[in-house]
């Protein structure tokens, strides 16, 4: 009898122990996470690190993501490799799994790139929702713009899955995190909903440029010009002149043109005047081997590696990607002589590709640099990991947006503004008058072929040549578009990637993109 | 913790004081007569009624009769023996072997159990049963021996792990390892950093015994931690008599089995000048050309020698003042094959097993101590030593890189910087690498067995014991080094780990013959926490840069803690065993067991099992022939176990994978907004609904005898169905914070034969042959994957190879055995050579065969169909000689280095050059294609693993020395192109690449006793 009393109490006296507090565990959870206005900036620094890093250790451990090598389910990464090696402006050697399939219009519903970069934009929306969940209602001034914000990155989010994926599934803040199968968007109705989020978050966002690194007004203007600029492709109907509207509101919003053209895309480029909203890097405190530090060690190979450190601030080449002559051949000058945006490397380079797997084959660029635009060290130089950070909005871009919304027949503006835009940026580009156009030359085809000499490798190409149709078809190939060393003409479905294998499994509610049976 | 000896004092207190209105007690001990051992298990009951007990480990006995009774003393394989006890209260008695065969007691989880008795599938081996020639590790001892138990080695680094598998692996993504109970502490098998392997700190000289149970029957008693099997391992104790010393060294060289076969520098040189001319490989100018070397270096050799190792063992068993003790010292220094590779134990164990109260009270005291002191070295030699350039000497004069020949961006300036991703001079990897780690283990526990003295049929059984291990080491790399992250600044990285785990055990067990009747039952309670801590710090040499570090409130860089994982186990458990007329046997088992991993929703779980065993050969009927037939049983087994280790290492997920936990980020992963960098926080994936992954195995089995058991066997068929796995698989996008999630989804069934024969063909004095041979065939098949059914779903691609980065070529599908290969079928030409890039479309979908990942196929698994071991001893007189081998048929595995093997690796433009293996020419492939299937081999194998000769002296009474001469490893036969077959470790099973060989050893015993 003792004996049963004093078992019992042995035991039930433990039962407690099994929760993590009274464990003595340290650990926060969604219930207490939140107990400091430190805790709210650092919920908040994670929405825009998703962007850049990996994982939560840098710069490889806890990684965000499985199923992939962590660098390469780097958000940025995959985004750039989906909207620029599957066109004229990049191929790249490597032998990993699919990734030649990107530049061959080949790729799969298994492949894990494409796979990477539908579950990095799921992931985000998911962290965006639990963040807004946290932070709505909160009536502290600072917490209710980190909350716009975290709306303005799952509108990022979102618009990347209706331009990449089309029908993705769809959670808001309303679905609490768990197990569950998200039910499929439209892609029209997604558009909607991108629409009215940035309508809405944009008196509580920051004036432009009130802090480096976040979003602020200018960035929901680019978002929304950007969706309005492609609507015809997304829902089907014009709607250039919301995007001059938009773009009105960047471009009297304060922002120049870098004197430079590179100084948008060297280690310093955070003092670019043009910078509307950048993905932040940095040497020693944001490293991860995606986004910055692979578009700038990836492009150096062959007898670059020379001058690895000293150009280009870094010391291990990746020697990965080059670019199609037929992208070279929209520079009349390859030099740099005259148009400084030419930044070829041709030495040890051959013009064409007959193996992709083969650096030396087609030629190099030297577009981003862990350098100071001056040639000096990064401030927080690290031979591996880059201070430079990824312009992904830009005023040029938003000037060329503008000159094409109005060549489309958009109101609000005029060819007058439109002509002087495009002349600013090439006044920059050749230092002087030189290179200025008439308003006669300039035409959609023109602003395309501008668009990639001025944008090119900063993720933009893809969604271009599909609202000028010429992703894929035959209107326009380059070298290896379809596997075949000319170019070839690829199958329209091509325009939006599948939803992937692997989650057609593990939600059965969805339906894939058509062609891709 | 405290408080669990409180009441354990109050409990024992009042027992004895209510003890003392007892009958008079008898204690003494029983003996062996053949040679005055202790005898476990002997049944002793007071004649003419039912009142009975047994003798314990030590042969110790206690019962409790009126003072005139007559005690029988009976033990299988013993002649029963009748005591009168005349007012006595201390009785021993030795007992005469039978003509038949001496029969044992068998430790079960929490008590033990006569061999006889048993009902579950059980495997026990004894120290006389082990390998011979082990130098450091315990699993060795086990490798091939048993049926069912599958022992590899994971590579030949001096003190490697072992995976070990019983009935192949329950789990797909949980662990798959048993659970390892050492003199009843089920040891925690998360390996702390710096150490090798969670046994490595145990010698392997100090064990007496292996227990293996198999089947939830018997594993059930451990509930949530059984569904991989349990290993019981009893240490050496003490026996009573005179101070006994033993001597036990060995003295081993071991070289490498093989190289793996690649050109010599010359071979070279005309390989490249060849493939330049025929231009197939871009890139190979004059200028590059330029850069191969005039020598013959052969790598392999360069970074491989022959190993000496030796140990040295002291044990002194014997008693003071009636107080049984053991203790030895053991003393290992393993050189690896591997330069610089080395691992130093010394261990220390100590055992007392005194009795007090007349034998009422018994107490059991061990601890073992160790320290080891390993070098990992850089095992990154051993890859860059296969394809290294052989034209390169292994000094070229430099000043920057300490003269090691490194591939540098200018041939002109042998100090101009390192070529990025060019593989490193594998002399200096291993000369510039300080890689050294040092583990202090201590494992103690304490029992108490106390029998009542008013109720003798009932005793108490409490354990309570500690498992700390600390350790700490270094990784530092030279500032002469070229690979290190700041060339030219070398790195410094410190580690620390700590290992605790406390436990505590309290049950009762009762045992009462009832006429023909005889009930066994236990009940208990048990306590156990585990907590792992550790650090981390990494910064250059001169501690200017740090790459993993955190920083304190002064603004000082420290080492990184890592999220302490804390976990707890509570259990409540209990077992009877019920044997009627000795004939027909019943055994149940019931576990609870409460896990801190779960919500308390799903806290609990539950793990039944039973099992029946009818003994025909002690039917009356059986008696005519028991001659022939001396043992025949047939038994039943059903039971439920369980699984909850989960283990996401550096996340505090691990301890709780039910809550929604925030995880901060390290300093190198800041985000920046205006001039400040801000730490980020994460919620992390989690289940609010995790739970038990369930096991449920059948089994039947077989146990016989023939000719008075000169031959014995025993047959099992088992069926283990995993339901709820533990899974980390892919879940819904959007659905959670991460696209996997450690969850309960899917099942895996596994199918087996087992086959066990022994035979002692020969008994005769000069001359005794034994020969041992066991059987496995096991079956591995997934039954589910996803909550839904999706027959187009593919599966989870698991098995990644060195080629590329994240490339794998494995995959768990439904309806495929776990691990599957998950390639493309290989096209051939007339010729018989494979076709570069051209595949089977086997899907039928036409367009560019090798980007649809739908033409892949289900190839083999790495997983053998069929295990056989065969061990053999034959004694002719002073002579002994032991052989040991294993068959392995139907493993597969991926030949990563010749998936590698490709012209396209010759010469990367950078500027360097890599070796190549003749394969090539197997192939002639261009570019690597590492899906083709020819690249999965069948690896079945024959391995004599070992071949062991002694001769016995014994020139006195006391004194006896054995000298032994053993081979490890001593051949292969198998069609596997690659250097070694076995290639399944756990964490890429089947996957070849670059694995730290095996060594063959030479070993020169000593094994003298006093």
């Amino acid at each position: 009898m003792v004996l049963v009393v004093a078992l019992t109490f042995t035991a039930t006296s433990c039962f407690d122990d099994l929760d993590p507090q009274s464990l003595g565990s340290s650990i926060k959870t969604s219930a207490d996470v939140y107990d400091s206005p430190q805790a709210y900036k650092e919920g908040l620094a994670k929405l825009y690190a998703t962007f850049a890093l990996s994982g939560q250790q840098g710069p490889a451990g806890q990684p965000d993501i499985a199923g992939i090598d962590e660098g390469f389910g780097n958000y940025l990464r995959q985004y750039w490799n989906c909207q620029e090696l599957t066109t004229d402006e990049a191929v790249i050697a490597w032998n990993d799994a699919t990734i030649k399939d990107f530049h061959w219009h080949t790729w799969t519903q298994t492949d894990v790139f494409v796979s990477a970069m539908y579950s990095r934009i799921m992931y985000t929306v998911a962290l965006c929702n639990e963040y807004i969940r946290a932070t709505a209602g909160n009536e502290d001034p600072d917490i209710s713009t980190y909350h716009a914000e975290a709306r303005f990155l799952r509108a990022l989010a979102y618009y990347h899955a209706l331009d990449l994926f089309g029908n993705p599934p769809f959670v808001t803040e309303a679905d609490l995190a768990g197990s569950f199968f998200p039910q499929q968007i439209k892609r029209s109705d997604l558009f909607a909903y991108v629409e009215s989020e940035l309508a809405d978050i944009e008196d509580d966002l920051g004036a432009p440029r009130f802090e480096y690194g976040r979003a602020d007004k200018a960035a929901a203007w680019m978002l929304q010009a950007k969706l309005y600029l492609n609507a015809e492709v997304y829902i089907g109907t014009a709607k250039y002149t919301e995007a001059i509207s938009a773009l009105n509101k960047v471009i009297s919003a304060g922002y120049t043109l870098a004197p430079g053209y590179r100084m948008n895309f060297t280690a310093d480029n955070n003092t670019s005047p043009e910078m509307i909203f950048p993905i932040t890097y940095d040497g020693q405190n944001t490293q991860s081997y995606g986004g910055m530090v692979y578009l700038v060690h990836a492009p150096i190979g062959g007898s670059m590696s020379d001058v690895s450190e000293a150009m280009f601030g870094v010391s291990n080449p990746w020697g990965g990607i080059r670019v199609t002559s037929a992208f070279v051949n929209k520079f009349d000058d390859i030099s740099g002589d005259t148009d400084s945006r030419a930044l070829f490397w041709t030495d040890g380079q051959s013009l064409e590709i007959t193996d992709i797997g083969q650096f030396t084959e087609g030629y190099a660029m030297t577009k981003y640099r862990n350098r100071k635009f001056d040639g000096s060290p990064a401030t927080h130089q690290h031979p591996d990991f880059v201070d430079t950070d990824w312009p992904m909005f830009r005023l040029a871009d938003a000037y060329l947006m503008y000159a094409e919304a109005v060549l489309r027949g958009g109101q609000g503006g005029s060819a007058a503004e439109a002509l002087n835009y495009v002349n600013a940026i090439r006044e920059r580009a050749y230092g002087d008058a030189s290179g200025n156009i008439t308003s006669g030359e300039l035409t959609l085809d023109f602003i395309l072929d501008e668009r990639a000499r001025e944008l090119y490798w900063e993720g933009h190409r893809r969604t271009d040549l599909i609202r000028y149709g010429k992703f894929t078809g035959s209107s326009y190939v380059w070298p290896w578009k379809g596997n075949v060393k000319e170019g070839t003409g690829t199958e329209s479905f091509r325009d939006l990637f599948p939803i992937p294998a692997a989650d057609m499994g593990a939600n059965p509610t969805l339906v894939q993109n058509p062609g891709y049976n | 913790m405290m408080r669990h000896y409180r009441y354990l004092t109050t409990i024992l207190l009042l027992s004895a004081a209510l003890g003392a209105y007892a009958q008079q007690t008898v204690v003494g001990r029983v003996t062996d007569g053949s040679d005055g051992s202790g005898l476990p298990g002997v049944n002793i009951l007071e004649k003419g009624t039912s009142n009975g007990s047994l003798t314990d480990a030590n042969g110790n006995y206690s019962i409790t009769v009126p003072s005139n009774a007559i005690l029988v003393f009976s033990f299988v394989g013993f002649q029963s023996q009748e005591v009168a006890v005349e007012g006595r209260t201390t009785v021993n008695v030795t007992l005469q072997v039978d003509a038949t065969q001496l029969d044992e007691v068998v430790v079960v989880g929490y008590g033990e159990v006569k061999k006889e008795d048993l009902t579950g599938s059980v495997t026990a081996i004894s120290s006389r049963d082990f390998n011979k020639g082990v130098l450091t590790s315990p699993q060795d001892l086990l490798v091939g021996k048993i049926a069912g138990v599958s022992v590899t080695t994971n590579s030949g680094a001096p003190g490697s792990g072992a995976t070990i598998r019983i009935r192949g692996g329950s789990s797909l993504s949980a662990s798959n390892d048993p659970l390892i109970v050492i003199d009843g502490f089920p040891v925690d098998n998360k390996v702390i950093g710096g150490s090798a392997n969670p046994l490595a700190s145990i010698n392997p000289n100090d064990i007496e015994s292996f227990t293996v149970l198999k089947d939830a029957s018997a594993t059930a008693i451990y509930g949530s931690r059984a569904s991989n099997g349990v290993i019981i391992i009893t240490t050496k104790k003490g026996k009573e008599g005179k101070p006994q010393v033993s001597y036990n060294g060995n003295l081993s060289i071991g070289s490498p089995i093989d190289f793996f076969d690649v050109l010599s520098g010359d071979e070279y040189r005309e390989l490249v000048g060849e493939v330049a001319a025929s231009g197939t490989v871009s890139g190979l100018s004059t200028d590059a050309l330029e850069r191969l070397g005039r020598a013959n270096t052969d790598w392999q050799r360069e970074v491989y020698r022959d190993a000496v190792s030796h140990d040295h063992n002291i044990a002194v068993s014997g008693s003071i003042n009636s107080i049984p003790y053991r203790v030895s010292y053991g003393f290992t220094d393993q050189q690896g094959t591997l330069k610089t590779t080395s691992s130093k134990r010394h261990s220390l164990n100590l055992n007392l097993s005194p009795s007090f109260m007349d034998d009422h009270l018994k107490v059991n005291i061990t601890a073992k101590a160790s320290n080891t002191k390993n070098n990992f070295g850089n095992t990154g030699a051993v890859g860059s030593a296969v394809f290294f350039d052989p034209t390169q000497p292994v000094f070229n004069g430099n000043t920057r890189w300490g003269g090691y020949f490194t591939w540098v961006v200018d041939p002109d300036n042998v100090d101009s910087d390192p070529i990025g991703l060019s593989p490193r001079n594998p002399v200096a990897l291993l000369d510039l690498t300080h890689n050294t780690s040092n583990v202090d283990r201590i494992l103690g526990n304490i029992q108490v067995d106390y029998r009542f003295p008013f109720l003798p049929d009932l005793r108490v059984n409490v354990n309570a014991g500690l498992d700390y291990t600390e350790s700490d080491g270094v990784n530092n790399t030279d500032i002469r080094a070229s690979w290190v992250t700041d060339v030219g600044e070398g790195q410094r990285i410190d580690y620390t780990g700590e290992n605790k785990s406390k436990l505590f055990d309290i049950y009762l067990n009762y045992v009462k013959q009832i006429g023909e009747s005889r009930i066994d039952a236990t009940g208990g309670y048990s306590y156990q926490s585990f907590e792992n801590f550790g650090s981390n710090f990494n910064r250059n040499w001169d501690e200017t840069k740090f790459y993993d570090s955190d920083v304190n409130e002064e603004g000082e860089n420290v080492p990184r803690k890592y999220v302490p994982e804390l976990t707890y186990l509570l259990s409540f458990f209990g077992r009877i065993n019920y044997s009627f007329k000795d004939r027909y046997l019943l055994t149940l088992t019931y576990r609870t067991d409460g896990s801190s991993r779960f919500s308390e929703e799903n806290r609990w779980g539950s793990f039944p099992a039973a099992a029946l065993a009818w003994n025909i050969s002690n039917e009356p009927f059986m008696a005519p022939i028991s001659d022939v037939l001396s043992n025949l049983k047939v038994r039943l087994g059903y039971g439920v176990t369980g699984q909850q280790n989960i283990s996401i290492p550096g996340s505090p997920n691990s301890s709780y994978p039910y809550l929604p936990v925030y995880q901060i980020s390290t300093n190198t992963a800041r985000y920046q907004f205006g001039d400040a960098f801000y730490y980020t926080l994460r919620p992390n994936a989690y289940d609010g609904n995790i739970k038990w992954e369930e096991t449920t195995t059948y089994n039947v089995g077989l146990d016989f005898g023939f000719m008075r058991d000169r031959l014995t066997g025993t047959i099992d068929v088992y069926k283990r169905k995993t339901e709820d796995l533990i899974n980390n698989i892919q879940v819904a996008a959007g659905s959670n914070f991460s696209n996997f999630l450690w969850t309960n989804v899917g099942s895996l069934e596994n199918k087996g034969v087992e086959l066990t024969l022994n035979a002692r063909v020969i008994e005769a004095n000069d001359i005794s042959w034994n020969v041992g041979f066991n059987f496995t065939y096991n079956e591995n098949e997934i039954t589910g994957l996803l909550r839904t059914e999706d027959p187009n779903y593919e599966g989870v691609a698991v098995g990644g190879i060195s080629g590329g980065v994240g490339n794998t070529v494995e995959i768990h599908t439904v309806g495929h055995p776990a691990n599957s290969f998950y390639v493309f079928q290989q096209v051939f030409n007339q010729d018989g050579m494979p076709i570069e890039g051209l595949y089977v479309d086997r899907s039928g979908s036409g367009g560019n065969v090798a980007s649809n990942g739908r033409n892949k196929y289900h190839d083999n698994s790495p997983y053998p169909d069929y295990l056989m071991g065969i061990n053999t001893s034959l004694r002719y007189k002073n002579f002994d000689l032991f052989l040991a081998g294993r068959v392995s048929l139907g493993n597969y595995v991926y030949n990563n280095r010749a998936a590698g093997t490709t012209y396209s690796a010759l010469f990367i433009n950078t500027g360097y050059f890599n070796n190549i293996s003749p394969m090539i020419h197997d192939t002639e492939f261009i570019n690597p294609q590492y899906w083709s299937d020819i690249y999965v081999e069948d690896a079945s194998f024959f391995k004599m693993d070992n071949i062991s000769l002694g001769y016995t002296l014994s020139p006195g009474d006391r004194f006896k020395a054995r000298f032994s001469l053993t081979v490890q490893n001593a051949f292969t036969i198998t069609d596997y192109t690659g250097i070694d077959p076995e290639v399944n470790n756990g964490f890429d099973p089947g996957i070849d690449n670059n694995i730290y060989p095996r060594s063959r050893n030479f070993i020169l015993g000593v094994n003298l006793t006093y």
